[in-house]
């Protein structure tokens, strides 16, 4: 999907000079591929809110000598990246300069789009109660377009199930109300707790499933751990290809927890790396180790990095400590610096291990060795193969809301049910839960209503 | 003989009566044009008013100072409260009523309301000068002035009714049909369409054999439609009738069906679905082999019965092979058989929140022209049509009612911002704040802006303060006096209920759903004195005041949610954007808008097609 968007936003015309802006994440390095400035810099180096003076240029000839200013999300006008090019107000530099940007992978602004954007980022007016429940509404229902463009068709045919059972679910509710004289049957309070039970359990599925959708999202969480020194800064190192964490040999130099999110085979993962465990009076290292745990709590993966060379029986205690930590993850035993040891010492090292049933590798990060066994080990643990393309993943933090807040509603129609309360208390909850839908599943309306009952009931006194 | 008015109400029905009494009562000067003065107020269907949503609008309908309650309680031979198994929301009052005394009952009130004269004759054209109605003309060849004109003209707009290949034009059997109004306004620019709508046979009563058939009494309790004290029921009540079609009742209607007006393609129109004919019924649902009818007394002094469920446009001869059948009717003697009738209506999307039609200034529609059905959704309507008629001549801000503050408030804001597809009749679920919406409290919601507008009389006004304040003091009698476990333990175990450990407040307990207040009182001594001290209205008040303490939780909740939704109530739009150019609408949107001009913010999100994020473009223009 094209998010960038352009257009001149002076008055139609001639003038001095004339202002096209450029929005969404990526304006900057855009403008940058037809940008020069005269000290050769990149737009995407600058400071934000900063002007810098150039070129447009259209391959090698120069379009007009312009005055570029950047800004960066959220401050900016429509909350996103946003570029304003300041050209000579000539209709032909206008239209040659946005034809250009337009080439170069912008898109066209539609009327009003950049106050839009503006709004559905979250910069106008947003703090005003009366707006805030609309714009949550407008904000899930744009980005429910957008997931429903981008998901294949289970989610919508999940949704449609889910929406066909609540409207009859409501129908059978309005109709012991609105109908009650009528010569119809009505659904007894087993069939109702039936109907919404099954409602709940379908709510909950999509909720839970925003766990995977996120993690496809943000990455799987991945946990580097190991006793300090044992090379976890320098394995992420290579895994990133660049220097990010800091390598030393001082023991417990990584004292922060720093995250890294690396692309495998287009699974993102998200790592990160932990200070390192062992016995110390450090008090900012003690610190360190315990988020370290709670690090790992956190994490889907865990790769407990050993140091071959130092693999003694005290890494044996401490790892029976990490697997009793990680008994509801995936624990991957890596031995590091495995280019230390000979082959044999490396086939007692597996063996030392065999007791804890878990996954082995050897690599060595320092000299990039068997990091793609690694990898391999990481996408099993990352289990996708359970996901198939008709599978439905709520990956939408808006849906995820949405169903959650359904979700309470429709336990409070449960126990409603349970509790024997009339049908027109229950239909509060009921209708409570629909509007929580309503912004993913669309609104269902009381004419949906009634034509339903019509449909199926024979009504008419 | 005086030919200027104020107001103007065309036809005498449900609409027009409230409508004409309405803008008399407010002061101005008003006349009621009426093709029968013998027919004021005819129930042309059931002999019956109120029902699910519908008894609700009655009352709302009396509160404001109109008389539907009022006509039907002193007509009244039988009333009941439905749904009293649900919660108060539900609850609603039904009466059936004697139709003659339904009649004279409103030609009593009609003839003697001060300001209010009646012409009888059929209006041909109407009078518009610069896009403003000024007046009419009749058939008789007589002119009129109004600086205000109400149409309330019901299924006589190009009425034709059918009976089986038979196609009479009419508005009623026997009554003329009316013609010229709908072409004139077609020919203004006003969109105009067809309905459907049907009515069964008529029976004599002395052909039926009740002995087949089940009874269904009324209720004899405290509770009636209209809000005034003196106001009650007068006549001696009957019962309905309930008895069954069958497989052979069946079996001769199918013969009948390639006759059908229905499915030979002579009616082609749009009938309401929850009103279906009988042959509808045995179409659409042909697994069900029996379905309930109620023989309904059509009064006092009458044999005449309404065949309730029975509506059919099938030829005379199948009709009454059909009925034979049916337990009690075989030897039935019919009055004359059902018919179905088609109408015109108009699109009430081209109407403005207060009945008057964006077209033509000062012309106001009422009741069936705008595609509803229903006694009681005219009634509401002609009411708010006389009130906004009057204000258009006298100045005043125009009288809408919102969707939390009455059914006539969802009903009028559905009509025009949705338009109908359909008769449209009331349900409860229509309304978002069916909780607020109670036939309880329609006086304490409506009561005070009838009083504003000066249509309240005295009486019932200090009827509604004198009811307020009994109640407030027996509310805080109940959240102020304990009562301790060994007093009420036995009555609590004796409702199923679980024992108190320590005191508890009565409206703690009032909270639970095993019994009510008046359970409660027989309990305890100290209560039931309390509430005997209580005047004027007591049941009234006592279940009035129950409901507020026994359900304040839902109450509050769907205050909140109504406060919430009603900040969108309160932004203007009509005039301020031009749809066209908003290039971030969606198509259907810039259409919908357009069609429908909406008056605020929150109407627009009514309309079906404007999705929440067109709402938020329109928001953002407004610079919210």
């Amino acid at each position: 999907m094209n998010n960038i968007v352009c257009a001149i936003s002076s008055p139609p015309g001639v003038g001095g000079i004339a202002v096209i802006r450029l929005s969404g994440s990526g304006s900057i390095e855009l403008v940058d591929t037809v940008f020069c400035k005269p000290n050769g810099k990149k737009l995407k180096q600058q400071a934000a809110n900063s002007i810098h003076f150039g070129t447009i240029k259209q391959g090698e000839s120069v379009l007009d000598d312009v005055l570029i200013s950047i800004f960066r999300a959220p401050h900016s006008f429509t909350g996103e990246d946003t570029v304003e090019i300041s050209c000579h107000g000539s209709t032909y530099i206008q239209q040659s300069i946005l034809r250009l940007l337009i080439d170069k992978g912008a898109r066209l602004a539609e009327a009003g789009e950049f106050t839009r954007r503006a709004f559905l980022n979250g910069k106008m007016d947003l703090s005003q109660a009366e707006a805030v429940a609309d714009l949550i509404a407008s904000e899930s229902r744009a980005a429910h377009r957008m997931a429903l463009n981008q998901m294949r068709g289970g989610f919508s045919d999940e949704l449609k199930k889910l929406r066909t059972g609540l409207l009859d679910f409501v129908s059978l509710v309005e109709l012991e109300l609105d109908f009650s004289e009528e010569d119809v049957e009505f659904a007894d309070r087993g069939q109702l707790k039936d109907l919404a039970s099954r409602i709940e359990k379908r709510i909950a599925e999509l909720t839970r499933s925003f766990q995977m959708g996120n993690a496809l999202k943000k990455g799987i969480p991945v946990a580097l751990a190991g006793e300090t020194n044992a090379g976890k800064s320098t394995l992420l190192n290579t895994l990133l290809n660049e220097d990010r964490a800091i390598v030393s040999e001082i023991h417990g130099t990584t004292r922060d927890v720093i995250e890294e999110r690396i692309s495998i085979e287009g699974v993102s993962f998200r790592f990160i790396d932990t200070a390192g465990i062992r016995d110390t009076e450090d008090t900012i290292e003690k610190l360190g180790i315990e988020r370290t745990y709670r690090k790992i709590e956190q994490a889907d993966i865990v790769l407990w990095v050993i140091d071959s060379t130092q693999a003694s029986e005290h890494i044996e205690w401490l790892t029976q400590q990490i697997a009793e930590k990680t008994e509801d993850k995936k624990l991957i035993l890596v031995f590091n610096k495995t280019d230390k040891i000979s082959g044999e010492e490396l086939k007692i090292l597996y063996q030392l291990f065999d007791r804890f049933n878990v996954e082995r590798i050897h690599i060595s990060a320092k000299k990039k060795l068997h990091i793609a066994d690694l990898e391999k080990a990481l996408l099993r643990a990352a289990q996708l193969p359970d996901i198939q393309p008709g599978d439905v993943v709520v990956s939408n933090e808006r849906h995820y809301e949405s169903l959650s807040k359904a979700l309470v509603s429709i336990q409070r129609v449960i126990k409603g049910i349970d509790e024997n309360i009339s049908g027109d208390f229950l239909s509060q909850d009921i209708r409570e839960c629909m509007n929580h839908l309503g912004e993913i599943t669309g609104q269902i309306s009381t004419d949906e209503i009634l034509g339903n009952i019509f449909s199926k009931f024979c009504i008419g006194k | 003989m005086d030919f200027n008015y104020d107001v103007i109400v065309v036809g005498g029905g449900h609409a027009g009566c409230e409508a004409a009494c309405a803008a008399a009562n407010m002061g101005s000067r008003t006349l009621l044009i009426t093709m029968d003065m013998n027919k004021i107020g005819q129930m042309s269907c059931n002999p019956a008013v109120g029902g699910i949503a519908k008894g609700q609008i009655v009352r709302e309908i009396d509160a404001l100072g109109g008389y539907m309650g009022i006509v039907a309680d002193r007509s009244a031979i039988q009333f009941r409260m439905l749904n009293r198994s649900k919660g108060p929301a539900m609850w609603s009052p039904r009466s059936q009523n004697d139709r003659h005394r339904f009649i004279e009952e409103w030609t009593r009130i009609v003839s003697n309301t001060p300001r209010l004269s009646i012409w009888q004759d059929t209006v041909a054209r109407l009078i518009v000068r610069d896009n403003a109605i000024v007046g009419l003309s009749t058939l008789l060849g007589v002119e009129f002035r109004a600086k205000a004109v109400v149409l309330t003209t019901g299924t006589f707009l190009g009425g034709l009714m059918h009976f089986g290949a038979t196609q009479l034009s009419g508005g009623r059997v026997s009554e003329p049909a009316s013609f010229g109004i709908t072409e004139q306004l077609k020919s203004l620019g006003f969109v105009a369409g067809r309905m459907k709508t049907g009515t069964p046979c008529r029976i004599d009563g002395r052909s039926i054999d009740f002995s087949k058939t089940a009874e269904q009494q009324g209720d004899n309790d405290f509770h009636k439609f209209s809000f005034l004290p003196n106001i009650r029921r007068e006549l001696p009540q009957s019962s309905c009738w309930i008895t069954y079609t069958n497989e052979r009742t069946h079996e001769e209607l199918r013969k009948g069906l390639s006759d059908s007006p229905l499915y030979n393609g002579q009616i082609t129109s749009i009938g309401p679905r929850y009103c279906p004919s009988i042959e509808t019924k045995i179409v659409t649902f042909s697994e069900k082999t029996s379905h309930q009818l109620f023989l309904e007394p059509e009064g006092v002094d009458s044999q005449e019965y309404y065949l309730n469920g029975f509506s059919s446009s099938l030829p005379f001869p199948v009709q009454l092979a059909a009925l034979k059948t049916i337990p009690g009717l075989e030897q039935v003697q019919l009055y004359r058989p059902g018919y179905a009738i088609e109408y015109d209506f108009f699109d009430p999307t081209q109407l403005k929140p207060n009945l008057e039609t964006k077209l033509l200034k000062n012309l106001f529609f009422a009741g069936q022209i705008n595609g509803t059905t229903g006694y009681e959704e005219a009634g509401g309507q002609g009411l708010l049509a006389g009130i906004n008629a009057h204000i258009n001549c006298h100045g005043g801000k125009e009288f809408v009612l919102r969707r939390d503050e009455a059914y006539i408030g969802v009903l009028v804001d559905d009509l025009v911002s949705k338009g109908v597809d359909e008769p449209y009749r009331m349900f409860t679920s229509r309304a978002e704040y069916r909780l607020t919406l109670r036939q309880d409290d329609a006086d304490v919601r409506l009561t005070p802006k009838a009083d504003a507008l000066g249509l309240a009389a005295s009486d019932r006004v200090s009827a509604l303060n004198k009811k307020l304040l009994e109640q407030g003091e027996l509310v805080t009698f109940l959240r102020n006096f304990s009562v301790k476990p060994v007093h009420i333990n036995p009555f609590l175990r004796s409702c199923g209920s679980s024992d108190l450990k320590h005191g508890c407040r009565l409206s703690d307990l009032l909270l639970r759903p095993q019994f009510g207040l008046a359970d409660l009182a027989e309990a305890l001594p100290v209560l039931k004195e309390r509430i005997e001290q209580i005047p004027f209205l007591r049941e009234e008040i006592v279940e009035s005041a129950e409901v507020l303490l026994k359900y304040s939780g839902y109450l509050e909740r769907e205050k909140l949610v109504a406060e919430k939704l009603n900040r969108l109530e309160s932004i203007p739009l009509r005039g301020r954007l031009d749809y066209a150019t908003i290039k971030s609408l969606s198509t259907e949107a810039r259409q919908k808008l357009q069609k429908v001009d909406p008056e605020t913010v929150g109407q627009a999100s009514r309309i079906p097609g404007i999705s929440p994020s067109d709402i938020n473009v329109l928001l953002v223009l407004l610079g919210r």
